[in-house]
């Protein structure tokens, strides 16, 4: 217990960190030393302190994406020694404690990488690739003032739960950064399973499977090719079953919306 | 655009086409399996199953342009995916790590490829006999008298050849382990695989795959160690 | 001298916002697509209020300073959203929720304001739950409901612990689909720095982008800001990191009234700091109270020993010695305080001293632990998890956290400031919650705000107004505001200083914890009031901004917010001193009954204090908007 016992050790490490001044430069590692680390720190707050050490000599502090540092917000997005989020199951990177890692360790910093996430500088990438595949379709049209009863669609238990365990997706974009072909399939797997379970999500179900899609290809992301990193990086552990889901709901929306029948007179209303 | 357009301009229905290729592939190299494990038999069964097939005439080039389409598009939408996934990371990390991609699943376009190279090798000696025109001319008589072509022969020479034997057992091994990310693969990318069965589906593709290994292993081994000598 | 009218409707309480909406004024919907809206911060209020009045056809312009409207922090809100659906048939109705939420605020609240929160409530979960929000659902597929603190129905909705995040995907899906139609121009990584006033008018806002540095002016005929709160004035908190009072502090400046500032919300169940490099304070919820017991060791002598070893007849279970009829589940500021003040007395634990215990030994006897496990297992995991403990084992150690802030800029009933075509929605106005919020309130009045409030009442402001977005892009009061932002960061950038912001930031904190934290007192606050302008100078002379201003800088981005956490912090000291009295989340110790309630001096202080900014260096003004109870009786809020 943290009251008897003496005060925390403190150790020393290497941050080994990816340096890029801009998006069009080139970029490098550059080796950090750390010291008097305590092991209750978190690993952002040693980026804080480093930087606070640059900032006095005069060096440009590292920048690195962050925000709510409990595991929500989505923002913090390093790769820590090769893993997206760093050790740990479960976690985002603002969850990685000191603890995790050994005196004299050399840590590997760098931004994910991926062409659709461009590297803005350092550590911070541009998932604007994310928002745009999520305007593309990755909603329930339910204007304002026109729902009915929240209770006038029942949603069976299991499949709420379901669709909560999809909806979970903080937009971090490891998973892309995990996968080795920098595919975004759990992301967009994520969005078209929460509301395509959902009884309110029938209606523009294959336009949207189709529409988020065909943005994601277009953002220049890779290809799934089955191998499951993507869900084993996941700070909410979301499943690659439903990549599964996906697939099949976008192969039957392909069919159908070449297939079946269309009104002759589309549109129009009152 | 129409549904094939479609399928070849997305990212998901290319893995589909690669899915629904791969099926029939396997579905083929399952059944071309079975068949020839017939030279475990007398030689008139498996000369028997190779007339049977050559009879079908003109339904046996359907076939075969069928499979040779699935081939073409496997390779083709293959090349097309790899492309775009290295396009999609141009800068790879400085410590690469993997978390639980298999090997298997990691080395794909290589073994694919050795496998390709194998496929063309093994249809230009077997299906051509470029090398060995004469394989063409040997016939054998079928108990009902009928004279055909002896497929028995052919394949205990050709496999009598070491090196022709070593190059097809390591074929098969990186085929089976092409096959061992593959069939798993396929379920998941048709949409059907959960991890409340993953286990059991996984199991079966461990099974399939060292099966169909030492099944086909089997036979050249066989050949080579003499347990299955030429008729004549 | 500000204007301070609050609008309020005449007539019955529960008619007042019904007829409001009859007889205010409309904009016809070939007209809306002439007018052109700013919306700054893209929370549960921002998103969901560039949503819907770009469904309505305005034409919306949404500024965020994350790099996507997603990451807002209404995300980090746990618990859950209060709605008066009455599904549980326990009695509830608008008028339960708005007298728990006037009570709970301490009686310093807008009647008005609270009632049509209190009616809209219902409406918004029907709107989530058909944008496809996965509330948690019993097994015959209807919503399901639990209790929260302050109330005795059940009315909570919930999204596992994520009711925040849903809810936030909700209004961001919403958005989206308005921005992929082109009614709403995105603008994420954009800072406001600045609000543009034309002929008296809110018309527009001046904005670096973060990414590139550029400064650029905006114009519109009306600015709507859902900015958040400002807790991060304490340093620690329990906010994002980058949450800040820049956009609300700008539009003081510029003439907006900073209403209550000093209402403070601290939570008391948070892990507590473990040193100095602490960058933030994690919540855990507040449900632990009811199968925990808290206690401190009797005796100072004690507080390094291990829990285990201290005798039963040694520990001060102190909540259930002082407040026997509340017990551990006192109030979140009484609890809070009491806290306080055990580590005052020296009886904190942990290695700072700062920290009480929160023991489930007695659950775990009494429930087992697979019970206690199922009802708190995530939270005994992030326990874990943060400080390497297990807390089925030993007790968890716990210290209050600020959470939210009360206070804002002030608006009228309908969300517009003192300044003309300024609207303030969420928490970054100072309306609905009075002097202290209720648990899984919040997300309700964001909501409320964005999607059903300011949808009717901004076209009764631009109704009066003609359309001049495009006219005014180059007036000098555009040019004028970008090039003061300019040099801003210009002399910032030139600073011959030597200490990195965080520094002013962590002493900042420590003067606000000490002195205009949990309990407030006079001669404190005098205190505070003599160091904050020091620590202000000390600033100007010696903080270093290193890098440049044309590429993300984030040091820079930090240094202005934290200059006007500087400023900030001066006017909640300047609010909490002149209102002697004690009220929710404000509490002078001069002003208590002995059992250390709230003594509230209704008289003297039943009004909210809006303050006006007067220039740099100047005292502001104390305006004052009387809180008129026309249909509730203010009396001494008491949970026994």
């Amino acid at each position: 217990m943290v009251a008897s016992t003496p005060a925390k050790k403190l150790f020393s490490v290497t941050l080994r960190v990816w340096r890029q001044a801009s998006p069009a430069q080139l970029g490098k590692f550059v080796d950090y030393p750390a010291h008097n680390v305590s092991p209750d720190m978190s690993f952002l707050e040693l980026l804080d302190v480093v930087n606070d050490g640059l900032t006095v000599s005069n060096d440009e502090p590292i920048a690195f994406a962050h925000d709510c540092r409990e595991g929500i917000c989505g923002t913090c997005s390093c790769t820590i020694n090769g893993k997206p989020h760093g050790p740990g199951k479960g976690v985002a990177t603002c969850q990685v404690y000191m603890r995790s890692f050994q005196a004299g360790d050399v840590i590997v910093v760098e931004p994910f990488r991926a062409t659709a996430f461009p590297i803005i500088k350092d550590l911070v990438v541009e998932r604007s690739a994310f928002d745009k595949i999520q305007q593309a379709g990755g909603f329930i049209s339910a204007r304002t003032g026109a729902a009915p009863d929240a209770n006038s669609i029942l949603v069976s238990k299991a499949v709420a739960d379901l669709a909560m365990d999809a909806a979970a997706c903080i937009g971090c974009g490891a998973c892309v950064a995990a996968c080795k072909n920098a595919s975004a399939m759990l992301f967009v797997a994520a969005k078209v399973s929460h509301l395509g379970l959902m009884p309110q999500g029938q209606p523009e179900r294959d336009r949207r499977v189709l529409a988020m899609v065909q943005t994601m290809d277009e953002a220049g992301f890779g290809n799934c090719t089955n191998q499951y990193e993507c869900s084993a990086v996941c700070p909410k552990t979301i499943t690659h079953d439903f990549i599964a889901r996906l697939n099949r709901d976008y192969v039957g929306a392909l069919f159908r919306s070449k297939l079946q029948p269309v009104s002759a007179s589309a549109g129009g209303g009152a | 655009m129409n549904i094939l357009g479609s399928l070849f301009n997305s990212s998901i229905g290319k893995k589909i086409l690669m899915a629904l290729t791969g099926l029939v592939l396997v579905g083929f190299v399952t059944g071309h399996l079975l068949g020839n494990l017939q030279i475990f038999l007398p030689p008139q069964k498996i000369n028997a199953y190779g007339h049977m097939l050559e009879s079908l005439g003109i339904g046996l080039w359907l076939v075969r342009f069928f499979l040779l389409a699935c081939v073409v598009v496997h390779v083709w939408v293959a090349i097309q995916l790899t492309r775009e996934n290295s396009a999609a990371r141009p800068m790879n990390y400085g410590v690469n790590h993997t978390n639980r991609a298999s090997l298997a699943s990691r080395v794909m376009a290589r073994t694919g490829l050795v496998v390709l190279a194998f496929l063309i090798y093994h249809l230009l000696d077997f299906t051509f006999r470029v090398q060995h025109p004469e394989w063409s001319r040997h016939s054998f008589a079928l108990a009902d008298g009928t004279l055909v072509r002896d497929v028995h022969t052919m394949m205990v020479q050709g496999f009598s050849r070491p090196g022709v034997a070593f190059f097809y057992i390591l074929a098969v091994g990186l085929l089976s382990y092409h096959l061992a990310h593959g069939v798993v693969s396929l379920v998941q990318t048709l949409g059907f695989k959960n991890e409340r069965w993953t286990r059991g589906l996984e199991c079966f593709a461990r099974v399939y795959c060292w099966g169909y290994f030492l099944l086909n292993a089997a036979i050249p081994l066989a050949i080579l160690g003499g347990w299955v000598k030429a008729h004549v | 001298m500000a204007k301070l009218d609050s609008k309020i409707p005449s007539g019955p309480l529960a008619d007042k916002w019904q007829q409001h909406k009859t007889q205010i004024k409309l904009v016809n919907p070939a007209n809306k697509r002439k007018y052109e809206i700013i919306v700054v911060g893209a929370g549960l209020a921002g998103s969901s209020a560039a949503a819907t009045l770009a469904e309505l056809g305005y034409r919306v312009k949404s500024f965020v300073f994350q790099d996507s409207p997603r990451r807002a922090h209404s995300i980090a809100a746990q618990g859950g959203i209060n709605g008066t659906k009455n599904y549980q048939n326990d009695g509830d109705s608008v008028h339960r929720l708005f007298y728990d939420t006037l009570k709970g605020g301490d009686y310093r609240a807008r009647e008005a304001n609270v009632h049509r929160l209190a009616e809209v409530s219902a409406n918004i979960i029907d709107q989530c739950a058909a944008q496809g929000v996965p509330f948690a659902r019993e097994y015959s597929g209807h919503l399901a409901n639990r209790s929260f603190g302050g109330a005795q129905v059940s009315r909570t909705f919930y999204a596992r612990g994520q009711t925040g995040q849903q809810l936030l995907l909700g209004a961001y899906s919403a958005l989206s689909r308005m921005v992929g139609q082109g009614a709403v121009e995105l603008h994420p990584n954009s800072e406001m720095l600045d609000l543009v006033i034309v002929d008296g008018h809110a018309k527009g806002v001046i904005v670096r982008d973060l990414k590139t540095g550029a400064i650029t002016r905006h114009s519109a005929d009306a600015v709507i800001l859902a900015t958040g709160g400002y807790g991060n004035v304490f340093n620690l908190s329990t906010y994002a990191r980058q949450s800040n009072t820049t956009a609300i502090w700008r539009a003081y400046k510029r003439g907006a009234c900073m209403a209550n500032p000093c209402y403070t919300q601290i939570h008391p169940t948070c892990i507590p700091v473990s040193g100095d490099y602490q960058s933030k304070l994690t919540l855990m919820s507040e449900s632990l109270r009811n199968d925990g017991r808290i206690w401190v060791p009797k005796n100072k002598a004690d507080i390094k020993k291990e829990p285990s070893a201290i005798a039963e007849a040694d520990r001060d279970y102190y909540l259930e010695r002082i407040y026997p009829s509340f017990g551990n589940l006192a109030p979140r500021d009484v609890a809070s305080r009491a806290a306080m003040r055990m580590c005052d007395e020296g009886r904190g634990v942990g290695e700072t001293g700062l920290g009480v215990y929160l023991d489930f030994a007695d659950a775990i006897k009494r429930l087992g632990e697979p019970a206690v496990r199922e009802r708190y297992g995530n939270l005994f995991d992030i326990y874990h998890e943060i400080t390497a403990e297990n807390a089925y084992q030993a007790p968890m150690r716990i210290f209050p956290a600020v959470h939210y802030t009360m206070g804002g800029l002030w608006v009228d009933y309908n969300l517009m400031s003192n300044v003309p075509g300024l609207f303030v929605l969420g928490e970054a106005n100072f309306s609905d919650h009075g002097a202290n919020r209720l648990g899984a309130s919040a997300l309700m009045q964001g909501l409320a705000d964005g999607y059903f409030v300011i949808p009717y009442t901004i076209g009764d402001y631009l109704a009066q107004q003609k359309p001049s977005a495009q006219s005014n892009i180059d007036r000098p009061e555009f040019k004028q505001a970008a090039e003061s932002v300019s040099a801003q960061t210009k002399q910032l950038l030139n600073n011959p200083g030597k200490e990195p912001v965080s520094h002013f930031h962590k002493r900042l904190g420590k003067i606000m914890w000490e002195h205009c934290g949990m309990a407030r007192t006079k001669q404190g606050l005098e205190s505070a009031l003599q160091k904050i302008p020091a620590l202000r100078e000390e600033f100007v002379a010696n903080v270093k901004v290193p890098g440049s201003a044309e590429t993300l800088n984030q040091s820079l981005e930090k240094a202005g917010r934290v200059a006007d956490f500087i400023d900030l912090g001066e006017l909640m000291c300047r609010d909490a001193l002149t209102r002697e009295e004690s009220c929710g989340g404000h509490f002078r110790e001069e002003y208590q009954y002995p059992d250390g309630e709230c003594k509230r001096d209704d008289e003297k202080f039943g009004h909210v204090a809006a303050w006006e900014y007067q220039g740099p260096g100047q005292t502001p003004l104390r305006n004052i908007e009387p809180l008129n109870y026309e249909f509730t009786k203010m009396s001494v809020r008491s949970y026994k």
